[in-house]
């Protein structure tokens, strides 16, 4: 709790985290924002402008009184609930790909940096993913195992596991080298509890600052994999997608890039602003010097 | 005090200086007054957080922004420098003023030549023409013994050994004549015999240029060697103020007393009674071979330790000392067996028998680790940050199958045996000062109740009167659970008090070794010779 409010002082923190709360209550509230089902489509109502109020007809056949705040796209779909229900995806995808990089990225690093038998291996395969871009990664990954969401997830977090296991690496190489991880090992603990009770969490702050900067590069990479087709299948939405798809027609109706654009860019933004005041206030090095 | 007929180079008068609001307290220095004629040199003592350093910056004009000058007037040669401009300030720093620190490496630029860092400060206070200044350069060098000064011109800060470094910054400070010279524990990171050398420089440049000299340092012994007056400090207040003579021989204040007395002395005292029987610890021809190979197999060794033999017995404490590089820190990580000896054999013993370690697996090695326990010198790494000290008590007691209830009352003796609350063991190690930190790291060395303990530096990184008590703590252990100290130490005072027997090392061998009194009284080896002689002055 006291490292909550110590954190809570900085004001980057702040306001990503008010942001990001909001996002997790959009997407978690989704059908009872006024939204219909993002996948319906109305072909009465195609290409309508933003704000107009209209009876749209819902798969089953019942038609609604619904405002069509974004406008709606070229196949008759209400642009609004399809980015609302797009927060869902860019969350989730966020995530995931933020747990499971740093996940996978903390055991490699570990393995590397404290067994130095494997480190030379293990750090020149990580060299040799970093040496490709990494959306081209992800659209390889994409290409081979077919676009799903857990395919998805796991292409954007691919490349990002070598930087996290550089991290964790060099973190544990300069750790294992502190008297108290010595003494440790002078009083006959085990390596693993060595390496659970004094390096992992001395290594924990600089991770859960690396991790918010994979979420918002995983938000990026999957739009982008959207956008560029080779993302999740048209019937989900995500803001990549609704991009995408608006991005044929932009000259006439910008709304189709814009609207989706606009919860893009403060989603990322939140969540560096988040990780950066993190950064600032559980990194000693770069914490305020108070005399 | 200095004669008043003249005016000193530096007067300081009233100086107060506010800490920030949540500091432990108001003022980082009050009320301080001090003066220095030219030609003079007055050391500042006192110990961490005396506020000796503050005066040092907030001369120079240096004070953080944190800091700020409440009341009080600093005067060099009359000219009041808190009112002084920017401009003028920097005119007068390095010019009229320069100051000398702690560390070398990191007071120089490490990507520039050490020519061209002395060349920056010429061209940014003089006219003159590259030939004049090269000249300086070579000349300056030269007066601070620097050999060869065309290739230390050219040379980086890493090139250079700590005791060229430091003359290196010192012929910086030193170069446009300076009136007054600030040293700020300038021989604190250096070896005695350099340290030696480095006191002697400052003495003839003082004497050669008349400058005023504002020493700072904890250590009283150089205080002994090289002051004309001495103030002392502490907590920000100046306790007392006069000649050398008069503040080391008869002192005024309750404070430097107990300085002075915390001071361990050269002298060893009487030869202990010692119980004897079989070595419990010993380290038969240890040697560390480091190998560093290249990309194209070109392979280098480096021995940092070699054929060096140890012998511990029950309730005897052994000294290892020498200076940085003399392999004693690797001889003792050796014998925990925190790496491993390239040749050897270290035997741990305890009631139930002796064994032979450096061929023992990780698995049988574990089950006899408790035999051996160790202490390190930073107080500040020696725990765990992020773990309770309760935690870090209880890990030793675990691991050798104790109960957690029975492992819980342990801890609870042994903080009160290292005379800690029992509450510290709620607490995290950034709440307690480094003496206190090094009490808990004793306290969980002896957790698992060892045989033998290795103590490298353990009181090094603390202030003399902190260093007295831990050093009082570790006999009073000794005494109680007749334990075996093998104690590693760049400082022959504390070893001289402390140790029965002494190991003197040099450039990873052993080179002499015998008990204490008869080492320090009749040194065989040149080299503890001049150990012994570069050892700073003895006090009263």
């Amino acid at each position: 709790m006291a490292a909550f409010k110590h954190l809570w002082r900085n004001a980057a923190f702040r306001i990503g985290a008010i942001v990001l709360a909001l996002l997790v209550v959009i997407a978690a509230a989704a059908p009872w924002l006024g939204t219909v089902d993002p996948a319906a489509l109305d072909y009465s109502l195609i290409n309508r402008p933003a704000g107009e109020q209209v009876d749209f007809a819902l798969p089953d056949g019942d038609s609604v009184r619904h405002t069509l705040w974004m406008g709606s796209d070229s196949f008759g779909r209400d642009i609004y609930s399809r980015v609302i229900y797009g927060t869902r995806v860019s969350l989730l995808v966020a995530i995931s790909v933020a747990v499971i990089a740093v996940s996978i990225g903390i055991f490699l690093g570990i393995l590397a940096g404290f067994f130095q038998r494997i480190d030379a291996l293990i750090m020149r395969l990580m060299d040799g993913l970093m040496a490709f871009p990494p959306i081209l990664v992800a659209i390889a990954l994409v290409a081979a195992l077919g676009a799903q969401l857990w395919t998805v997830i796991v292409a954007v977090a691919m490349p990002e596991i070598p930087r996290v296991v550089r991290l964790v690496r060099s973190m544990v190489l300069t750790l294992r080298a502190e008297p108290f991880v010595e003494a440790a090992v002078a009083l006959a603990t085990p390596t693993p509890a060595i390496l659970r009770r004094h390096i992992l969490p001395n290594a924990f702050a600089p991770l859960i600052v690396q991790g918010t900067f994979i979420a918002a590069s995983a938000v990026l990479t999957e739009a982008a994999l959207s956008f560029l087709g080779l993302g999740l299948p048209a019937d989900i939405p995500t803001w990549g997608n609704i991009m995408a798809e608006g991005r044929v027609q932009f000259s006439q109706y910008p709304g189709n890039v814009l609207f989706p654009a606009a919860f893009l860019v403060p989603t990322i933004l939140a969540i560096n602003l988040l990780g950066d005041g993190m950064r600032d206030a559980l990194d000693p090095k770069f914490a305020k010097r108070t005399g | 005090m200095t004669d008043t007929s003249v005016v000193p180079t530096l007067r300081i008068s009233g100086l107060t200086v506010a800490l920030p609001e949540g500091a432990d307290r108001p003022c980082a220095i009050e009320n301080l007054d001090l003066a220095i004629a030219a030609g003079q040199t007055l050391c500042v003592v006192g110990e961490s957080g005396s506020g000796k350093s503050v005066t040092a910056t907030a001369v120079m004009g240096l004070l953080p922004k944190e800091l700020r000058v409440v009341a009080g007037s600093i005067e060099l040669h009359g000219e009041p420098l808190l009112t002084a401009s920017k401009r003028r300030l920097r005119a007068l720093q390095g010019q009229a003023m320069s100051m000398v620190f702690q560390e070398p490496m990191t007071a120089l630029n490490p990507v520039m030549t050490c020519g061209d860092q002395i060349d920056e400060l010429l061209r940014k206070h003089t006219r003159w023409p590259q030939a004049r200044r090269r000249d300086a350069i070579v000349q300056i060098m030269q007066r601070v013994r620097l050999p060869d000064p065309a290739r230390i011109m050219r040379s980086y800060p890493h090139q250079l050994s700590g005791g060229q470094r430091q003359r290196i910054v010192i012929a910086m400070a030193m170069i446009l004549r300076p009136k007054l010279l600030i040293c700020d524990e300038p021989t604190t990171a250096l070896d005695v015999t350099t340290q030696k050398e480095i006191l002697a420089l400052i003495g003839e440049l003082k004497r050669e240029h008349g400058v005023a000299i504002l020493f700072i340092t904890h250590d009283m012994g150089v205080v002994a060697e090289i002051a004309d007056h001495i103030l002392v400090m502490h907590r920000g207040v100046p306790v007392e103020y006069g000649t050398r003579d008069a503040v080391l021989k008869t002192p005024s204040a309750g404070y430097t007393r107990m300085l002075l007395a915390a001071v361990p002395s050269m002298t060893p005292p009487a030869p202990r009674a010692r119980p004897g029987g079989r070595p419990l610890l010993q380290g038969i021809q240890v040697e560390k071979t480091y190998q560093s190979h290249g990309w194209f197999g070109a392979r280098k060794a480096v021995a940092a330790l070699s054929n060096a033999n140890i012998a511990v017995r029950r309730g005897e404490t052994v000294g290892v000392v020498g200076e940085s590089g003399s392999g004693k820190s690797t001889f003792a990580r050796c014998l925990v067996r925190l790496i491993d000896p390239t040749s050897g054999e270290v035997h741990w013993a305890d009631e139930t028998g002796s064994v032979e370690v450096t061929s023992l697996g990780r698995h049988r090695l574990r089950a006899v680790r408790n035999r051996v326990q160790v202490i390190f010198q930073d107080p500040n790494r020696s725990l765990n940050p992020r773990q309770k000290i309760g935690e870090s008590l209880l890990e030793g007691a675990l691991n050798f199958g104790i109960s957690r209830t029975q492992a819980t009352a342990l801890s609870r003796d042994l903080i009160e045996k290292v005379r800690l609350p029992v509450e510290a063991l709620e607490r995290y190690p950034s709440q307690f000062s480094g003496g206190q930190r090094q009490r808990i790291a004793i306290a969980r060395a002896l957790a698992c109740k060892p045989r033998v303990l290795i103590a490298d530096e353990a009181v090094s990184a603390l202030d003399v009167s902190v260093q007295a008590q831990i050093m009082a703590l570790l006999r009073d252990i000794q005494e109680e659970l007749g334990l075996g100290i093998v104690f590693i130490t760049h400082d022959l005072r504390v070893a001289a008090q402390l140790c029965d027997r002494v190991i003197v090392m040099h450039q990873g061998k052993v080179v002499e070794e015998g008990p204490t009194a008869e080492l320090y009284a009749n040194p065989r080896h040149e080299y503890t010779r001049t150990l012994l002689a570069a050892a700073p002055a003895q006090i009263a």
